[in-house]
C-alpha cells in the first residue's frame, strides 16, 4: 500500500551504480565507449522496467478474485490463517 | 568517439606501384585486407585489359584443381583439411611456374589412366562374357539332334562340293551371344519374324549380374544361341544382333575346341585382373599425393586468380613505368596499407619503392563500421535494413541492448530464458568447433549466438518482474495480499469466488516484480492488461523520442543547424506534448487513485480512463463524470491540455512550411533556369540540392509532414505489441501447464509415474517448439519491426554503400560458401 520510500531508494541506487558506477570503472581500450553504452542502456531500461511494475501495483484499484480452494491453500503454504467467525 | 558511434572515415588514396613489384605489393594488400580497389579500366573489355594472358593461365590452373577434385571425389578419397595457420599465400612467380606444371602433369597423367583404365574394363567385360558364353552353351550343344544338324562340324572346306552339298542338303549354322534379359523376348520376335519361323533360339540366363556398357550399371543378360540355315539368314540374324546391341561372340562347337577355349579365356582373365589392380594401385597412389597438396593448390590459385583481377583495374601511366591504382581505405588503417606496400616492394627487391597519396573528392565514400564478433550480428541486422549513409550516426550501437529488451518484454518467462541462454551459451562455448559446419539454418542461428544469449539474458529479467516460471509465479518475498473474509464466509457452500479489496486485503507492494497472488486469481488478465499496456506505451513514447533526438546528432554533424529549428524541434515537441504528456497523466494516475483515499474523486470507482481522456483533449470535448467524481485529474488540467493541443497544433505548419522557406530564402535570386526540371530522387530523401526546383521540396515536405504526424500516432499504437505478445505468450504457457502436464497429476503411485512421464514428454516438447522457437522467432520479428520501423524511421538516412574490400580472407569464405 503506497510506495515504500526506502525500497524505491533502493532499487535506483542500484541501477544507478552499475549504469553510472559501471560506466565510469570500465577499463580503458577500444571497446570502452561501447561498454559504457550498454551498461548505461541496461541499467536505464531495467530500473524502468522495474518501476513500471513497482508503480503499477502500489495503489492497486482492484482486487484479485480467487476460488474458494485456492484462498483455502493460501492460508496453509503462505502462512495466513483465516480469521475464525 | 567511441568505434560504433557513427561510420568510420575513408580517405582516397592513390597508389603508384613498380609494375615488377606490383604482384607482391597487391598480394599484401589482400593479405591485409584494407583497401576497396576502384576500377580505373572500366570501359574498357575484359579482354583488352593488360594482364588478361595471367588471367587466362589461372583460369586453367583452376579448370586443372576443379578436375583433380572431382577425380578424388569420384574415388571418394579424402582431402585432409587445413589448419587456418597453415593457409599459403600467394605464389610468387617461381612458384607459379612450378605450380603449372605439377598440374598439368597431374592432370595428364589421371587423363591417361582413365583412357586406359575404360579400355581395360571393356576387354575384362568381353572376356567374362565370352566365357559365360562357353560355359552356358554346353546345354545346346550336347544335344544329338544337334550334333547331327551342325553344319560347322564339318571337314574344314577341303571339299567345295561337298560343303555346298552339305549346305543345300540343310546344314544348320549357328550365331551365339549375349543380350540383356529385358530385350531378349522382342530380339525372339523379330529373329521369328525375319526368319520366318525357320529358325530355332534357346537361351540360358547368366546368373548374377553383369555390368552394362552403355550405363555402368549391373544388369541381367542372358546366353542366346540362335540356329539356322543359309548364309542370307546368317547375315539377317547378324544385323538383328547388331540392331539389339547383341555381342556376338565365336563360339566354337565341339566340347573339346571350347574346353580348351574356356581355359585360354581364364588365363586371360587372370591376366587382365592383375594388370587391373595394378592400375588402380597406381590411381590412388596418384590421386592420395594430389589430395594432399590439392587444398593448399586451390588457395593458391584462388589468391593468384584475385591478385590480377585487381591488376587489370590499375592503369599504367603516361611514361608506362609506374601502375597507378585508386582505392578507398579507412583513416585508421593508413598506416597499415604503407606496410603493406613497403613489404612487397622489398619482396621483390624493386629499386623504387611504391607509395601512396591521399586525394580529397567529393564522391561518397563507402561506410565501414569496425565490428568484432559480438556487435557484428547486430550490425547486421541494422544493415538489412539499408547500409548507412557516410558517416550518418549508427543505431546499432543502442540496438545491442534495445533490441533484446523489447525481445524480452514481448517473451517473458524465466523457463523459456533459461532455455534460450543455454542453447546460446553452448554455441559461444563451442565457437570453434561449430564455425565449420556449413548448413544454412544452423548457421543462421550461430551467427546470431550473441544474440541470442542478450535475449535470454533479458528475458530471465523480464520473467523476474512478470514472476512468470513455465506460468507458475515465485514467492519468494511474501505476497502482499492476505484474504481478510472470515471462516464461515470462506466455506459457505453458495460461493464460489471472492474479490479482495485493495484498502482491506493488500497491506504492502511486493518488492520485486508481480505479486504472485495474481497466477492464481481469476481476473489475473485485467490486472496484468492495464500494467502491459501502460508500459508498452511507456517504452514506445521513450524510444521514439530517443529516434528523433538522434537525428539533433545528425544535424550537428551534416552541419545543417537550421534543420534543428525547423525539423527537430516541432517534432519533439508533438511527440513530447502529446504522447509524452500520455505518458504522464499513466504515472499520475498510479500515484494518486487510490482505494485506501478518503477523497472519494480520488477512489478506484472514479479512476478515469487515460484513453478517454486522451481523445477528448484531442477533440476538445468532455465527458459527464460519474456521481461524486471529477472529469480531470487535477486542478487546471483542462487548461494545460487546450494549450499543449494547441502548440502541437501549431508545430504542423512549422513542420510544413519551415524547411522550404528557409530554403526559398537562402536561394540566390538569379538561379539560372529555375524550371530545369530535375528528376526527384526516388528515395524521396533528397536534401534540396542546389538545382531542386521549390515545387518538389515543398511537396517532399509536405509527405515528411504528413507521414510523421501520423507516425506519431500510429507507430505509439504499434509499440502495443509488446502488450499482445507477451499476452499470447503467457496464455500459451499456461494453456500448455494446464491442458497437458497437469493432466498427469490427477493418477496416483505407478500410474502416475508412467503417464506424467509422458505428458512432460510431450509438454517440454511443445513448449520448446512452440514457446521457444515459435514465439521466440515471432518476438525477434516484431522487434525487429519495431527498430526498423518505429525506431529507424526517425532520423536513418540509409543512402550508403558497403564497404567491401579486397581480402583474400573474404573471397576464399566466399567461395567456400559459393
Amino acid at each position: 500500500m503506497g510506495a515504500a520510500v526506502l525500497l524505491v531508494l533502493f532499487f535506483t541506487g542500484l541501477w544507478a551504480a552499475i549504469g553510472i558506477g559501471g560506466s565510469i570503472i570500465t577499463p580503458r581500450g577500444p571497446q570502452q565507449k561501447l561498454t559504457q553504452c550498454i551498461l548505461m542502456l541496461t541499467a536505464g531500461c531495467c530500473w524502468l522496467f522495474w518501476l513500471c511494475c513497482y508503480m503499477a501495483q502500489m495503489n492497486p484499484l482492484i482486487g484479485p478474485r480467487l476460488s474458494k480452494k485456492v484462498i483455502q491453500v493460501m492460508a496453509q503454504s503462505w502462512n495466513m490463517p483465516i480469521t475464525d467467525g | 568517439m567511441g568505434d560504433m558511434f557513427r561510420s568510420e572515415k575513408m580517405a582516397l588514396c592513390q597508389l603508384y606501384i613498380q609494375p615488377e613489384a606490383a604482384y607482391a605489393s597487391i598480394a599484401e594488400l589482400g593479405e591485409s585486407g584494407c583497401v576497396q580497389f576502384r576500377d580505373l579500366n572500366d570501359q574498357i573489355n575484359s579482354f583488352q585489359r593488360k594482364y588478361v594472358n595471367e588471367v587466362r593461365r589461372c583460369d586453367e590452373m583452376e579448370r586443372r584443381v576443379r578436375y583433380i577434385e572431382n577425380q578424388l571425389r569420384k574415388d571418394e578419397i579424402k582431402m585432409p583439411e587445413l589448419d587456418p595457420d597453415q593457409e599459403p599465400s600467394a605464389p610468387n612467380p617461381r612458384e607459379i611456374i612450378d605450380l603449372e606444371a605439377q598440374l598439368e602433369k597431374t592432370e595428364n597423367e589421371l587423363r591417361e589412366m582413365s583412357a586406359n583404365g575404360a579400355s581395360l574394363h571393356a576387354n575384362f567385360r568381353h572376356m567374362q562374357e565370352l566365357k559365360s558364353v562357353l560355359e552356358n552353351t554346353e546345354g545346346f550343344f550336347s544335344d544329338q539332334e544337334v550334333i547331327n544338324l551342325d553344319s560347322n562340324r564339318q571337314t574344314e572346306g577341303d571339299d567345295p562340293t561337298a560343303v555346298q552339298a552339305g549346305a543345300q542338303r540343310g546344314q544348320l549354322a549357328f550365331v551365339a551371344g549375349v543380350i540383356k534379359l529385358e530385350r531378349f523376348f522382342s530380339f525372339e520376335r523379330m529373329l521369328w519374324r525375319i526368319s520366318r519361323g525357320n529358325i530355332f533360339l534357346r537361351r540360358n540366363d547368366i546368373s548374377g549380374l553383369c555390368e552394362d556398357e552403355e550405363t555402368g550399371r549391373q544388369v541381367l543378360k542372358t546366353v542366346f544361341v540362335a540356329f539356322f540355315q543359309g548364309e542370307q539368314l546368317k547375315q539377317r540374324v547378324k544385323k538383328v544382333c547388331t540392331g539389339y546391341h547383341a555381342d556376338v561372340y565365336p563360339c566354337p562347337s565341339s566340347a573339346v575346341e571350347r574346353a580348351d577355349m574356356i581355359r585360354d579365356v581364364n588365363t586371360r582373365l587372370e591376366d587382365l585382373k592383375m594388370v587391373l589392380n595394378q592400375s588402380a594401385d597406381h590411381r590412388n597412389r596418384v590421386l592420395s599425393s594430389a589430395a594432399k597438396h590439392l587444398a593448399r593448390w586451390t588457395i593458391m590459385v584462388k589468391k593468384m586468380k584475385a591478385i590480377y583481377h585487381i591488376l587489370n583495374y590499375f592503369n599504367p601511366d603516361v611514361t608506362g613505368k609506374c601502375l597507378i591504382g585508386e582505392g578507398w581505405v579507412p583513416v585508421r588503417d593508413l598506416p597499415t596499407v604503407q606496410q603493406a606496400l613497403s613489404r612487397g616492394s622489398k619482396l621483390s627487391e624493386s629499386s623504387i619503392p611504391a607509395f601512396m597519396n591521399v586525394i580529397s573528392t567529393n564522391e561518397q565514400p563507402p561506410t565501414f563500421t569496425r565490428t568484432n564478433k559480438f556487435t557484428s550480428g547486430f550490425q547486421n541486422l541494422i544493415d538489412s535494413y539499408g547500409m548507412a549513409s557516410y558517416r550518418e550516426v549508427n543505431p546499432a550501437l543502442y540496438t545491442c541492448i534495445t533490441f533484446p529488451f523489447l525481445f524480452a518484454v514481448m517473451f517473458g518467462d524465466m523457463g523459456h530464458a533459461l532455455i534460450l541462454v543455454a542453447f546460446a551459451s553452448w554455441l559461444i562455448i563451442k565457437e570453434r568447433q561449430l564455425a565449420s559446419i556449413k548448413e544454412e539454418i544452423f548457421n543462421i542461428f550461430f551467427g546470431g549466438r550473441y544474440i541470442i544469449l542478450l535475449m535470454g539474458l533479458f528475458s530471465l529479467y523480464t520473467g523476474l518482474i512478470y514472476n512468470d516460471v513455465f506460468s507458475k509465479s515465485m514467492n519468494i518475498f511474501g505476497s502482499g495480499w492476505q484474504n481478510q473474509y472470515n471462516t464461515s464466509t470462506v466455506t459457505d457452500e453458495n460461493i464460489e469466488y471472492l474479490t479482495m479489496r485493495p484498502n482491506i486485503s493488500n497491506f504492502k507492494t511486493y518488492p520485486l516484480g508481480m505479486d504472485p497472488v495474481w497466477q492464481l486469481a481469476d481476473n489475473k488478465i485485467i490486472f496484468l492488461n492495464t500494467f502491459k499496456m501502460k508500459l508498452s506505451i511507456v517504452f514506445g513514447v521513450l524510444h521514439m523520442i530517443f529516434g528523433v533526438c538522434m537525428s539533433v546528432v545528425n544535424f550537428i554533424h551534416y552541419k545543417k543547424y537550421a534543420s534543428i529549428f525547423l525539423e527537430f524541434l516541432p517534432q519533439i515537441l508533438f511527440l513530447l506534448l502529446l504522447f509524452g504528456y500520455m505518458v504522464f497523466m499513466m504515472f499520475y494516475k498510479w500515484i494518486v487513485y487510490n482505494d485506501s483515499s478518503l477523497d472519494q474523486s480520488l477512489s478506484p470507482g472514479c479512476a478515469p480512463s487515460i484513453l478517454i481522456l486522451f481523445i477528448n483533449m484531442m477533440l476538445f470535448g468532455n465527458q459527464e463524470p460519474l456521481e461524486g467524481c471529477k472529469e480531470y485529474m487535477f486542478e487546471g488540467q483542462e487548461l494545460l491540455q487546450t494549450i499543449f493541443v494547441v502548440v502541437a497544433i501549431i508545430c504542423i505548419p512549422w513542420m510544413l512550411l519551415g524547411k522550404p522557406l528557409y530554403i526559398k530564402a537562402k536561394r540566390p535570386k538569379n538561379l539560372p533556369a529555375p524550371n530545369q526540371t530535375v528528376v526527384a530522387p526516388a528515395g524521396g530523401h533528397g536534401h534540396g540540392g542546389d538545382d531542386e526546383p521549390m515545387s518538389e521540396i515543398f511537396i517532399q515536405q509536405a509527405i515528411h509532414t504528413i507521414e510523421y504526424v501520423l507516425s506519431t500516432i500510429s507507430h505509439t499504437a504499434s509499440y502495443l505489441r509488446l502488450w499482445a505478445l507477451s499476452l499470447a505468450h503467457a496464455q500459451l504457457s499456461e494453456v500448455l501447464w494446464n491442458m497437458i502436464f497437469s493432466m498427469g497429476f490427477i493418477f496416483d503411485s505407478y500410474i502416475g509415474c508412467i503417464v506424467i512421464f509422458l505428458t512432460f514428454g510431450a509438454w517440454s516438447g511443445l513448449t520448446v517448439g512452440i514457446l521457444v522457437l515459435i514465439e521466440g522467432l515471432s518476438a525477434f520479428l516484431h522487434t525487429l519491426r519495431l527498430h526498423w520501423v518505429e525506431f529507424m524511421s526517425k532520423f536513418y538516412e540509409g543512402a550508403g554503400y558497403a564497404f567491401a574490400p579486397f581480402s583474400f580472407k573474404q573471397i576464399l569464405e566466399d567461395e567456400g560458401e559459393g
